[in-house]
């Protein structure tokens, strides 16, 4: 026989072994609920008939149009690019300060110094990307008119510039971590063999790590890829390929034309159309579209590592 | 050979991690081309003074050394490039740490943080250095394959050619037999004979019987005190002179 005390005991471990399995795979439901969700509310449109949408022109044609009376038109190319253009450049000036910050931090500076640098990294993580943005127009906005002279300094680079910013934290943090986690064994043994410390980071620590600071990276373009309140304040929301002159003609300046990104678009215009409508489902589309860019880019990162990993 | 003058020299040398006291004003000396054996329980302070000999002691928060360290005669604390120094003196640590390169990589490791660049210069250091540590013809076919791959043994007999890679004057092993077999040990160990033609040799090691094989003069050291430094013969013998160095060595110490 079973004491009381005991089928209680039984009772209480299975009852917390069911609740934690349910926390573990809540993530998985959320996921499926997210997907199913976008999806349903965007898919429709694909299928169906007497509209002007069509899959062709949603991926290749710039003419975005989706609130005209005469005649609606649904090109996200030009919302494409403008992500990827900004992603990019801002990833082209976010990585380099973020490897430097995170070699200094974790090699080059000791004690308070470095504890302090710390927080101050994850203050900067914690603000909110409207404040971001706000700086953007108020900041950013007069310093890129005055250093390039240019007309606007709401742009690509304004854009890009404050991606940059956001996405440096998660990048220095992680990329840390990276660094932490390769064994002191391997800095003392290159250092014993005659290394300077830069020798010891560039032949030791940074191959080491290179993992971990992979992840770092990819964590920040994903960060990048998704953000939305500050780039639609700071790309000045212009439907544009910036790469090409009316003339066909390729712009050097692109770096200074007015760009949208598909998540401001989403953010801008969900709150005007009527639900149902083709203009909120091609919204979703958007979305569905974004889910598809982030979970490649998860992916990939996902596969690189395990490459890198199988290698060795 | 006992005129020539010491290639290390250490004099009154005291140490601590943080309050903690390892060595207590010690003082000794090694001959050129000597092998020296140092033998002694577990936190006697046998790697930390290897540590200070080639400066890697700083490394440790809290580590901090009085007393002097000449090499060449030369106080490693004020040589103007510790690089130098450090290149001077071969280090192998207890357990070997290949570096995560590839086995070509980790002996041109050194060579290259010196400026040596030429592939063919490289080419014949890499082969020459992993000959001497027995090695060469175990891994001629898969330099390129990571040195973290290796056998225990053969990563410990990699480390040893990374520490010969940038031809040192002095080469300190840190009980580097520990985590190889006797097979193996016994290699290496005819490996160092070759060696001391050339360099001086610091080996500490726990094997007593090792010490009595390879060094010339042999130092127990204990708790930060150097109990006794003399020739091997004496130390091993059946009357070192000293009760503790003759209850250590035959195993009835504590």
């Amino acid at each position: 026989m079973i004491s009381r005390r005991r089928r209680y005991e039984i009772l209480s471990e299975r009852s917390i072994e069911t609740l934690i399995y349910l926390c573990g795979i809540s993530a998985i439901i959320f996921v499926f609920g997210i997907c199913f969700f976008v999806f349903r509310e965007g898919l429709p449109l694909v299928f169906k008939e007497d509209t002007n949408f069509s899959l062709g022109k949603f991926f290749f044609s710039t003419e975005w149009f989706p609130t005209s009376m005469a005649n609606k038109r649904y090109g996200a190319l030009a919302l494409i690019v403008g992500t990827l253009t900004v992603t990019i450049l801002a990833m082209v000036i976010a990585v380099p300060f973020a490897l430097g910050a995170t070699v200094f931090l974790s090699e080059f500076c000791g004690g308070k110094f470095r504890e302090t640098l710390k927080i101050v990294i994850e203050l900067l993580a914690a603000i909110p990307s409207i404040v971001w943005g706000f700086i953007g127009l108020t900041v950013i906005n007069p310093l890129i008119i005055q250093v390039f002279h240019v007309p606007v300094g709401l742009n690509a680079l304004n854009g890009a510039v404050i991606l940059a910013l956001m996405a440096m934290p998660i990048m220095v943090s992680i990329g840390e971590d990276a660094l932490k986690a390769v064994p002191d064994s391997y800095r003392e043994a290159a250092l014993a063999l005659g290394a300077t410390r830069w020798q010891m980071v560039f032949r030791v620590l940074l191959p080491a790590a290179k993992n971990g600071l992979l992840a770092a990276v990819l964590l920040g373009v994903g960060r990048a890829v998704g953000e939305t309140m500050g780039v639609l304040m700071a790309t000045g929301h212009a439907v544009n390929i910036p790469f090409f002159r009316d003339d066909g003609s390729f712009n050097w300046g692109w770096m200074f034309e007015s760009v949208r990104t598909l998540t401001a678009t989403i953010a801008a215009e969900l709150g005007e159309t009527s639900q149902g409508s083709d203009h909120y489902r091609v919204l979703f589309l958007i979305g569905v579209l974004l889910l598809s860019i982030t979970f490649v880019i998860n992916l990939t990162a996902d596969l690189v590592v395990k490459g890198i990993r199988k290698q060795k | 050979m006992h005129d020539s003058p010491p290639k290390i020299k250490v004099e009154q040398f005291s140490s601590w991690y943080g309050d903690k006291p390892v060595h207590k004003e010690i003082s000794f000396h090694v001959r050129a081309n000597e092998v020296l054996g140092i033998i002694g329980p577990a936190q006697s302070g046998k790697t930390t003074l290897l540590r200070a000999i080639n400066r890697t002691l700083e490394l440790t928060a809290g580590a901090r050394s009085t007393g002097t360290i000449q090499v060449d005669g030369e106080d490693v604390r004020w040589v103007a490039n510790v690089y130098e120094l450090r290149r001077k003196i071969g280090m192998v640590a207890p357990l070997p740490v290949g570096l995560p390169l590839t086995i070509y990589d980790n002996v041109a490791f050194a060579p290259r943080c010196a400026g040596l660049s030429r592939k063919s210069d490289l080419d014949a250091l890499v082969e020459k250095c992993l000959r001497q540590a027995a090695l060469w013809d175990e891994v001629k076919d898969r330099l390129d394959s990571l040195g973290t791959k290796l056998s225990g043994g053969q990563q410990q007999r990699l480390t040893i050619a990374r520490a010969l890679s940038h031809q040192p004057e002095i080469l300190c092993l840190d009980e580097f037999s520990i985590a190889i077999d006797p097979v193996t040990t016994m290699r290496i160990e005819e490996v160092l004979k070759e060696l001391r033609k050339d360099i001086t040799i610091i080996l500490v090691t726990n094997l007593t019987q090792q010490a009595r094989r390879l060094a010339d003069r042999t130092m127990f050291l204990w708790n930060g005190e150097i109990i006794q430094l003399d020739r091997s013969e004496v130390i091993f013998s059946e009357n070192p002179g000293n009760q503790k160095t003759y209850d250590y060595v035959h195993g009835i110490f504590g």
